[in-house]
């Protein structure tokens, strides 16, 4: 049997999709279901007089409506809405109720909610209820949240929430500082993103009819931390709670929290006896919705007149959102240890300091605090670049971590260990696929003549950190739980294999690269694994799917699962064969004794075997049926260079992009075509924040563009089509040598794209611009050189 | 009120609320979830289904609106395609579904009903179009998942195949 890894296999999950027969959350109906409507707040900040439920309650269909007060005086829930990243031992962390009670904290945060019998009936209700607020002053910017004019939260004192330091070594940086020939600082803005996976959230709670048990299906990332934490919130146990996530429409980070709704949904069905549901409108999840990104990056490097790197020095000031959510604090130190990015820098500094606003709580988007180091120290890398006076492909070649040359378990200056590396073929190859010659002459040309089309080239290095990850890692960071990824591999009575994963796919096409897996490792037909997933009843344990984990902890352990059913069918073989387990061996699916090749029988048969149990090894426990928690020994560190050029129309300030190429090195791939499909969505991602999407809120904390008419997710006229290639540097921290793909794409895009419009604007004295480069600002830029965060340089 | 609609050749009588969209009546009364709804501005496409042979956002018609008419939602592209003698494969497919398996242009499937529906009557209107025109052609269906390159590639390699 031909390997399978490594081609690349039509996905298991794509017919179903394909004619719609698969079932998203909001596909699925109980009989006698309520709908939730959400009655949210249209302040920022304001204290809630009083709530007149009347109206409301009188319209048809309607069953009840509760308001904030009333729900806690029920006591539904045991707890707030849970962090389980609490960063620091003295992090501030205000009470999120899943309904405010007294006072709304942001635009958007539920004050009441309606149940109704109809869709639309739910709607209409909400509509009706009138809440009478008194306006309080709002933070409405982080960088009021930082001026701490006005408090967020009424009853604290400031809207800092924590400070959290990484500086191992202050001398060294102050001494780095001081002895430079070359320092360069910078303040870079990461914009609020929205995630918007197409599918909206999106919930059910069905209580069984029998009483006691309540089924969960959600539009969810992570079915197994829903369940733990739907548990530990309202007292009901874990053992009478199935959490389902059916077909999920995306989700990139957007998906992973512990919103209201779910404790909402869950808490009312339990208390009516009838099942409780709700699906998010687009314009709704501006306000419910967690959102990405949301800091204010102070970056310094220090250099010797080469321009080889000796510090950086960085504070980040992080947006919180109102509350804290699932990982919110968490968000900003996963990009800490990525601040000296792929290079060989001796000290880092870094100190972050969360502060609350009155805006839509932010948590995890694709790459979670990585795109935004990875954007800072690439940015300011080709502002160094400028102040030596040498191109932006030679500083980072005389920074390099090993001189761009492969390396295996270097210690960064962030104390963390990374697995393995090879940057300067990517390095090489990104810039000859991109033509870099033939492109500086052309840029040349154009300026020389002074037409009216600019060019600018742009690139990025990265490395990121993924599969997470190392349990004692997370504990050290003061996470909440560990990192470990559990599957189960079953051979079945009839030969056909049962996966059963605790990674939770929403696009990414577990079940085909779980099924790979299996056939190489067992020598079967991918169609004869059945992969089961996201189900709490069929996979009770698991960690679920984010920080680019599936592959390099899940993956992992079905792999290992494998060997371990692999060796025990090997001794049943044996005992067939009457030969000692040390003569048997194992080949594309089959045992044989070794010199005796006639005497073969495939693993698959010995699934019968070992589950009719008539003539196994004496002492020998029936069925093949072996599990797997695989906790990471390392996080992997995906790597690689993008490079993009764009071509800016100076009259107008639009921007084009004309061409990207991205070399990326996650490993060993199991499927390339799924890992390109990865890199593709995740590049335009980082596109989309480079130059599209931002969430526009005025000083007042009200959100300006809240819908898809004014939120600019790109669509396919606004992106271009796309160059990859690869290297492959195996990761040492797992036995597959695989590393993550899902949010590679996201950590390089950005920067590399923005770098393309400030290399085509330095003609015009333009040193930085701040994301997203909307033709306003650069037209702005070109002509007034003054609307970004370090000025023009004119 | 009233309506009668012939989805995908069956025809469904129902009285429904004149407010009622036609996208929430193919999904909630006629039970053809297939179609599915990502924006509440008519921006997404991930609803676009075919009425009368041309693309529709069916969250911007009303069911009264569309009384009367034929449409063909994902569930029935396969036999449409069956009955004009195009379908291929094995799965007797439209040639689009097939492409958008083959060439990876689908991740976590929640456009690609509306993107599927869109890309076969875009190349109605033209069968060999350039890039930038399927580019153009399919600016009202927006994917979150696949950064378009492989959607264009899927349409590409339906419409080489046509010509």
């Amino acid at each position: 049997m031909t390997a399978v890894m490594g081609t690349k296999m039509l996905r298991k999950e794509d017919p179903a999709l394909l004619v719609g027969e698969n079932k998203f959350i909001d596909d699925i109906h109980a009989p006698g279901e309520l709908w939730m409507g959400m009655i949210r707040s249209t302040m920022a900040h304001a204290k809630i007089n009083s709530i007149d439920t009347s109206e409301a309650e009188a319209m048809p269909g309607v069953v009840a409506v509760y308001t904030g007060e009333q729900l806690a005086e029920m006591g539904l829930w045991l707890a707030p809405l849970p962090c389980a990243w609490p960063v620091t031992e003295d992090i501030v962390n205000p009470p999120h109720n899943p309904v405010a009670v007294g006072e709304a904290k942001h635009v958007g945060d539920i004050v009441a909610v309606v149940l109704c019998n109809d869709r639309y009936g739910a709607a209409d209700a909400a509509e009706k209820v009138v809440v009478d607020y008194d306006p309080l002053p709002a933070v409405g910017s982080l960088e009021a949240a930082v001026a701490n004019t006005a408090m967020a939260h009424s009853d604290l004192e400031t809207n800092k929430a924590f400070h959290w330091p990484l500086v191992p070594d202050p001398e060294g940086t102050e001494k780095a500082f001081a002895e430079a020939a070359h320092t360069v600082k910078a303040k870079f803005i990461q914009q609020r993103m929205i995630p918007s996976p197409m599918e909206p959230r999106g919930c059910m709670a069905i209580p069984s009819p029998a009483g006691g048990d309540i089924t969960f299906y959600s539009a969810t990332q992570v079915p197994h931390i829903l369940k733990v934490m739907i548990a530990a919130t309202t007292g009901i146990p874990e053992s009478k709670i199935r959490v389902i996530a059916p077909s999920v429409g995306g989700g990139f980070g957007g998906k992973l929290n512990v919103d209201p709704d779910a404790i909402l949904s869950v808490t009312l069905a339990n208390h009516l006896g009838v099942p409780v549901r709700w699906t998010e409108t687009r314009t709704e999840a501006a306000g419910s919705s967690h959102q990405g990104r949301g800091q204010i990056q102070h970056m310094e490097v220090a250099a010797d007149e080469n321009g080889k790197i000796s510090s950086v020095r960085v504070h980040i000031d992080a947006d919180m959102g109102a509350y804290m959510m699932l990982i919110t604090p968490g968000v900003p130190l996963l990009g800490s240890f990525l601040y000296t990015g792929v290079y060989d820098i001796p000290n880092l500094a870094f100190t972050c300091d969360g502060h609350f606003t009155n805006l839509t709580p932010t948590d995890a988007y694709r790459g979670a605090g990585r795109p935004e180091a990875s954007y800072a120290i690439e940015r300011i890398m080709d502002m160094l670049a400028a102040e030596v006076g040498i191109t932006p492909e030679e500083i980072r070649a005389r920074n390099y971590i090993n001189g761009g040359e492969a390396f295996e378990n270097h210690e960064a200056a962030s104390t963390l260990v990374f697995d393995s590396g090879h940057y300067r073929p990517a390095h090489d190859r990104a810039l000859e696929m991109v033509k870099i010659d033939e492109l500086r002459a052309e840029q040349a040309r154009r300026r020389d003549a002074g037409e009216a089309k600019q060019l600018g080239i742009g690139m990025c290095s990265y490395v990121e950190i993924c599969g997470l990850a190392p349990s004692r890692a997370l504990g050290g960071l003061n996470y909440g739980a560990g990192g470990w990824e559990h599957a189960t591999v079953r051979m079945l009575p009839t030969g056909k294999i049962e996966v059963v994963s605790g990674s939770t796919p929403h696009g990414q096409g577990h079940e085909t690269a779980w099924s790979m897996i299996i056939a190489d490792k067992m020598g079967v037909d991918p169609n004869d694994v059945e992969v089961l997933h996201s189900d709490t009843a069929k996979s009770p344990l698991g960690l679920d799917t984010y920080g680019s984990r599936s592959l390099a902890v899940g993956g992992v352990a079905i792999a290992m699962a494998a060997d371990k059913v692999i060796e025990k069918a090997k001794l049943i073989a044996a005992h067939q064969f009457e030969a000692a387990p040390e003569d048997v061996q194992f080949e594309a699916g089959a045992f044989s004794v070794a010199g005796t090749p006639s005497k073969s029988v495939h693993i698959q048969e010995l699934g019968f075997a070992a589950f009719a149990a008539h003539d196994l090894p004496d002492g020998m426990e029936p069925n093949l049926q072996e599990q797997v928690s695989f906790d990471p020994p390392n996080f992997a560190f995906p790597f690689g260079t993008h490079a993009c050029v764009v071509e800016i129309d100076t009259e107008t300030g639009g921007v084009e992009l004309i061409d990207y190429v991205a070399v990326d090195d996650c490993g060993h791939q199991v499927n390339p075509m799924i890992v390109e499909g990865q890199l593709h969505g995740g590049i335009v991602q980082g596109v989309a924040q480079a130059l599209f999407e931002e969430a526009v809120y005025d000083e007042d904390g009200n959100i300006n563009n809240p819908s898809f008419m004014d939120y600019l997710v790109p669509s396919a006229m606004e992106v271009p089509s796309m160059q990859l290639d690869y290297t492959v540097t195996p990761s040492t921290s797992n036995p597959l040598g695989v590393k993550g793909a899902g949010e590679a794409g996201t950590i390089g895009s950005a920067a590399a794209v923005m770098n393309a419009v400030c290399d085509a604007l330095s003609p015009y004295g333009v040193k930085d611009m701040d994301m997203p480069a909307t033709p306003k600002r650069i037209w702005e830029a070109i002509h007034s050189n003054a609307n970004n965060s370090n000025g023009g340089a004119a | 009120m009233e309506v009668s609609i012939t989805v995908n050749g069956s025809t469904h009588s129902s009285d429904v609320e004149p407010r009622t969209l036609l996208v929430h009546h193919l999904r909630d009364n006629i039970g053809l979830t297939g179609t599915n709804i990502g924006c509440d501005s008519s921006s997404c496409g991930a609803c676009t289904i075919h009425m009368n042979g041309e693309s529709v956002k069916s969250c911007t018609v009303l069911a009264v609106q569309a009384d009367g008419q034929e449409l063909t939602t994902i569930e029935g592209l396969a036999a449409v395609a069956e009955s004009d003698g195009t379908a291929t494969g094995d799965q007797n497919w439209h040639p689009m579904q097939e492409a958008f398996q083959n060439c990876h242009a689908l991740q976590c499937g929640y456009c690609t009903p509306g993107m599927v529906m869109a890309s076969t009557s875009f190349l109605k209107e033209n069968p060999n179009p350039t890039e930038e025109q399927i580019r153009e052609g399919l600016e009202g269906n927006l994917c979150r998942c696949t950064g378009y390159h492989n959607i264009v590639k899927a349409v590409q390699s339906v419409a080489g195949g046509a010509s």
